[in-house]
């Protein structure tokens, strides 16, 4: 493969997150100024930061007056499964320059990294042109992030009363979208249970700081009942999971 | 507001770019990639739980609550389909509609 082809073999690999990710930029554009935030500032997320899930999140915390640490710090928590990702593709950058590795470590999303790894895995993506078909990949979807970004919000200027028709509920069906393939196995129930129950307990904490600490007791109740279930399960010398071939369907 | 997105972008390129910066000798203890993969769940979770039974601030665990009509329904459909954009489509669906015959 040519560096051309590699390219358009990454963004083509990445189309299909690529067209579903279109309602979510243009959602995040239009909630960001039915919110009544300076159109600038959801452009300047998109672009600067780039993190779907974060940035919608970062707004849901604006909106209600989050202090800058607990809108960082959440962003923080919320990304931080992206470790993951990157420990997956140490193998496959390590060879890089660090320019490269800048570029492509602020590309690593979820989409990204769906798009990508199974080539990876499968050999078709190699150490001479595996990179241009992860940078491939990556900058299809952030022009496409971008440009929904600003259409949203265009969108969000010329139609008055668009926070009424309840965006904010395509968030949380955008969050119930991406959770719900994860609840395959009881650890992952468990964690969904006990961070649903702790943020409704905890609710009345200032600084949203309940969110965070019925997430981290979610995150607890997850690696103890996975734990408890594997010295259950000792008898069966089951292959552990692979933790991140799990995450290929997020 | 800049130091909200200049603060946001240095967590979560810091959280993509550290293990590439030093992608020579990098292992993850088992036990923290063990943790990890709960967070998406753990947060999200906890993200909307909130937003759902507590639309006005007070618990509203009942069928006349549309964010909680919505929700089930992509929940239903969610873990039946496991394809997230019907997920949402169907959560929109349900949304709208009762929060259109409800009010």
């Amino acid at each position: 493969m040519t560096k051309f082809s590699a390219m358009r073999f990454g963004a083509l690999a990445a189309l299909p997150m690529i067209i579903g990710g279109v309602p979510f930029g243009l959602i995040f554009g239009s909630l960001a100024i039915s919110q009544g935030l300076e159109p600038w500032i959801p452009i300047a997320m998109s672009l600067i930061v780039f993190a779907g899930s974060s940035q919608f999140v970062a707004l849901g915390l604006i909106a209600v007056d989050a202090p800058l640490w607990v809108i960082v710090s959440t962003t923080f928590i919320v990304n931080l499964r992206h470790l993951l990702y990157a420990a997956d593709f140490i193998k496959y950058i390590r060879h890089l320059t660090m320019p490269w590795r800048v570029v492509l470590g602020f590309g690593l999303i979820d989409e990204t990294y769906a798009a990508v790894k199974p080539h990876y895995a499968s050999g078709k993506l190699e150490q001479e042109t595996g990179h241009w078909a992860y940078l491939g990949a990556f900058l299809a979807y952030y022009l496409m992030w971008n440009i929904t970004t600003v259409i949203g919000v265009v969108a969000g200027e010329l139609i008055p009363g668009l926070s009424e028709w309840g965006l904010e509920f395509a968030m949380v069906a955008t969050f119930i979208g991406i959770i719900t393939p994860y609840l395959r196995t009881l650890p992952y129930w468990s964690a969904f249970l006990c961070a649903a129950a702790f943020s409704l307990i905890l609710h009345d904490l200032p600084n949203n700081l309940g969110m965070l600490l019925a997430a981290l007791l979610g995150v607890g109740a997850g690696v103890l009942t996975d734990y408890a279930k594997h010295r259950l399960q000792k008898k069966n010398s089951q292959p552990h999971l692979s933790v991140l071939a799990e995450k290929e369907t997020d | 507001m800049i130091a909200i997105i200049l603060g946001m972008f240095v967590v979560t390129f810091g959280v993509r770019f550290v293990l590439y910066a030093r992608a020579h000798k990098v292992v993850l203890p088992v036990w923290v990639e063990d943790a990890l993969r709960f967070v998406p769940v753990a947060v999200l979770t906890a993200i909307i739980t909130p937003m759902i039974l507590m639309p006005d601030q007070t618990l509203m665990f009942d069928w006349q609550n549309p964010w909680l009509l919505g929700s089930l329904s992509a929940f239903v459909i969610g873990l039946w389909k496991q394809q997230p954009l019907l997920t949402i489509l169907t959560g929109v669906v349900v949304f709208f509609l009762s929060n259109y015959l409800l009010s």
